[in-house]
């Protein structure tokens, strides 16, 4: 029998910690160590960082590069089309700080090994997109998480992050992180000076379409739970645009990418009947988004809105006409390595269901939403912009600090700051990293200092599944439904049941309302009540327990951003059916929460949306 | 069940187990074989697949969304810096691709601890900036900020 008294307790001291190892991670530990030469830093993964994060499987473009070396574009463009592809609802500072320093990652990732398409003619890089460059992405982890083992003072792999430490004399100021290994079962205790997140986003908040074994092919990783944000959230830390949360329109059940289709092989998406539909509705989402309609390119949520238009009036499927384009070896070859890199299982369903790419269309569909702070979307923390960018009201001492003294984010982490991808994240670990090298400098006089008896309670309450279920197995026979627990995956399921219904799921045609969210509330309230009766066979569950956990309390947020504004900003990605239309007059804002651990209630508000670029 | 190991080849070395994103590959100790304890948790993201040394790991699609009689191999060369995928349809067609997968030797990125610092922790560069991106400073913002 495991019982948390027979865990022992490891303590790790470090200057820097950085928590996950996926492209943000890395990026957070090569700065750190250039900077802070003599500094320990300390990485800790839940996974192995050899094959961890979104990135895990590869991937097929870099979706962010300026090509400031060969005047392709300047920051202010990419300001601008973020902004555009947001709805208008955008950290300016966060965006162009980001654009001004990724074309330095991406020759990095190049110079060490990364194959990068490159235009014969220019010698420049190839371009899918206006942002994209092409690359034969299937090592892009292991090359950049070498240069993270290059770095680090320490990795720890298999250790999971459960919770943020707070100093025991200061109540607002980070100390380190607590967390269990998944493989020993031993309790880590990680004192830090300063403190990084960069943990994933999240997946299975929202019911997925596939629910047998499909469930596991959602878009997004499926280890994705969402610590980016409820570490930070159970910390008092104040959270940006969770309600912003992605759909994406991918190859149907495989969620292949569409984008080397899209833009690079031109290929062309139509409905049942061959009709083009995208700017079919334009007029009739002109009045309800206003001249949102204009932005070019298209913005991504409007796009879903008229493929869901389009399917609603029953024009589906939506077909990608990818015969139409693969007429040449060359491009056929194209067309599947953008699946081989990053979605090997699009090229199962394919060969499976023996659709040949050459020969006919393709299935299109929207996605589950997800939670992210990295793609066409924006949720996350609210941090401190750079200071020679920032207005007053973003800018608090150190880039990318949260608004906890000493902990600072990247990647998913942080929040209105969108169209980072893989290059941007890692570009932000970087800047996050070289802002806590100076905090570290700055405030050289500090050691962490714990309270002991909340650690030594935090250790029965990280590893009280395992004793809940010690103690309740003999109730029952045998089997998984017993009065006494909860096991995590029915914890999931019941969930996503409550997300997909009232949250505005692909099961709601992605619609809610004031009256289904606040039963919405009220439903997560009780699943939230139930955690502590969360039941582990062993360290595999009790993984899952904890992940549950991170993706109870951050949809939590979701649900609570969505009821507070009062307005359909990204339709497509989801509507207020009571309040359909975009409304720029009260709500071109961010919206902020910020959960108050000692007296356990949330409060939200507006943050002012400032102009920086024309 | 996505990913799946086949007795007669797997040795139980665990690496599948090691590498495994998703931490559903574990040893299963009557067989002291490794196999898939929670399939649909698998993303099919072939970590596994590429990291047996034995050829013992494959994939079958999800059983919700994939007939049977599909295969997707893969054989990951590291030391030649390519991958070679083999994609079997179900009506018998089969497409190969081989693809780059890196333009260095694994292991010889450098760690920045060697490198100089040439700006200020003060200032708004990163490492190798401005000298990587081709020019003498990184972009302001010139115009709206008060």
């Amino acid at each position: 029998m495991i019982t948390r008294s027979g865990k022992s307790t490891r303590y790790v001291d470090s200057d820097v910690l950085i928590i996950g190892g996926g492209m943000a991670g890395c990026g957070a530990a090569y700065e750190a160590r250039y900077w802070g030469k003599k500094l320990k830093i300390v990485l800790v993964e839940k996974a192995n960082i050899e094959r961890s994060g979104a990135v895990a499987m590869g991937l097929s473009a870099i979706n962010l590069f300026l090509g400031l070396k060969w005047n392709e574009n300047k920051p202010e463009d990419f300001v601008k089309y973020a902004r555009n592809d947001l709805m208008g609802v955008i950290r300016e500072d966060l965006l162009y700080d980001i654009a001004r320093h990724v074309d330095s990652t991406v020759h990095l990732f190049e110079e060490w090994g990364l194959p990068i398409i490159k235009d014969e003619s220019t010698g420049h890089y190839k371009r899918e997109g206006r942002w994209q460059v092409l690359i034969h992405g299937e090592s892009f982890k292991p090359i950049v998480a070498e240069a993270a083992q290059k770095s680090a003072t320490e990795i720890y792999n298999r250790v999971m992050i459960t919770h943020l430490l707070m100093d025991r004399d200061h109540p607002n100021r980070i100390a380190g992180a607590a967390g269990f290994s998944v493989r020993d079962g031993t309790f880590y205790v990680f004192r830090a000076k300063a403190a990084i997140v960069a943990s994933g986003g999240a997946t299975h908040i929202f019911r997925p379409r596939s629910v047998g074994e499909g469930a596991g092919r959602t878009w997004y990783s499926p280890w994705s739970n969402g610590s980016a944000y409820a570490l930070l959230i159970k910390a008092g830390a104040e959270m940006t645009q969770m309600e912003n949360r992605l759909v994406v329109t991918r190859f149907k059940d495989g969620y292949g990418p569409v984008g080397a289709w899209f833009l690079a092989l031109k290929a062309v998406a139509k409905n049942a009947y061959g009709e083009e539909y995208e700017r079919k509705y334009v007029e009739e989402q002109r009045k309800l988004y206003g001249n949102y309609v204009d932005s070019k390119p298209f913005p991504t949520c409007l796009r879903n809105d008229s493929m869901l238009r389009e399917v609603k009036a029953g024009k589906g499927p939506i077909l990608m006409h990818t015969e139409e384009v693969l007429n040449t070896e060359e491009k056929e070859k194209e067309g599947w390595e953008d699946f081989l890199d990053m979605t090997v299982s699009q090229s199962i369903v394919w060969a499976s269901q023996n659709i040949d790419p050459k020969d006919r269309p393709a299935e299109l569909q929207a996605s589950e939403p997800y939670v992210m702070g990295s793609h066409a979307t924006c949720a996350g923390a609210w941090v401190s912009g750079p200071e020679d960018l920032s207005p007053k009201e973003y800018f608090w001492g150190y880039n990318r600090m949260t608004t906890i003294e000493g902990l600072f984010g990247a990647g998913d982490t942080v929040g209105a700051s969108a169209h980072k991808f893989s290059s941007g994240s890692f570009t932000e670990g970087r800047i996050a990293a070289k802002a806590a090298v100076k905090y570290i400098q700055d405030h050289s006089d500090f050691a962490p200092h714990l309270d002991d008896q909340y650690i030594k309670e935090l250790k029965g309450e990280v590893f009280r599944p395992l004793e809940t279920y010690e103690i309740y197995k003999n109730v029952i026979v045998r089997g998984s439904v017993s009065p006494a627990y909860l096991y995590p995956n029915q914890g999931v399921l019941r969930l996503e049941k409550i997300m997909d219904e009232y949250c505005g799921g692909w099961g709601q045609f992605y619609t809610t309302n004031s009256v289904l969210l606040n039963r919405g509330i009220e439903l997560l309230g009780m699943l939230r009540e139930d955690l502590p009766k969360l039941a582990a066979e062993n360290l595999h569950q009790l993984q899952r327990a904890w992940e549950l956990d991170h993706r109870v309390w951050t949809a939590e947020a979701v649900i609570r951003h969505t009821l507070y504004r009062e307005e359909t900003r990204w339709p497509g990605y989801y509507y207020r059916s009571d309040f359909p239309a975009l409304d720029d007059k009260n709500w071109h804002v961010f919206v902020n929460s910020r959960y108050d651990p000692y007296k356990g209630s949330w409060s939200l508000n507006k943050k002012s949306m400032i102009n920086l670029v024309e | 069940m996505p990913s799946f190991i086949y007795v007669a080849s797997c040795d139980g070395c665990g690496q599948c187990v090691d590498i495994c994103p998703s931490d559903i590959l574990h040893i299963d100790k009557t067989m002291r074989r490794a196999y898939n304890m929670e399939p649909d948790y698998c993303w099919e993201c072939y970590s596994c697949v590429k990291a047996c040394p034995q050829n013992a790991v494959d994939m079958r699609g999800y059983a919700d969304i994939s007939p049977l009689g599909h295969s997707v191999t893969v054989a990951r060369k590291p030391d030649e810096g390519k991958i070679s995928w083999k994609i079997k349809y179900r009506n018998g067609q089969t497409k190969e691709f081989t693809f780059p997968i890196r333009t260095t030797k694994f292991g010889s990125i450098k760690s920045p601890a060697e490198l100089e610092i040439r700006a200020q922790i003060d200032d708004q560069l990163l490492s190798h900036e401005p000298e990587i991106i081709g020019a003498v400073e990184i972009p302001v913002l010139r115009g709206k900020l008060q």
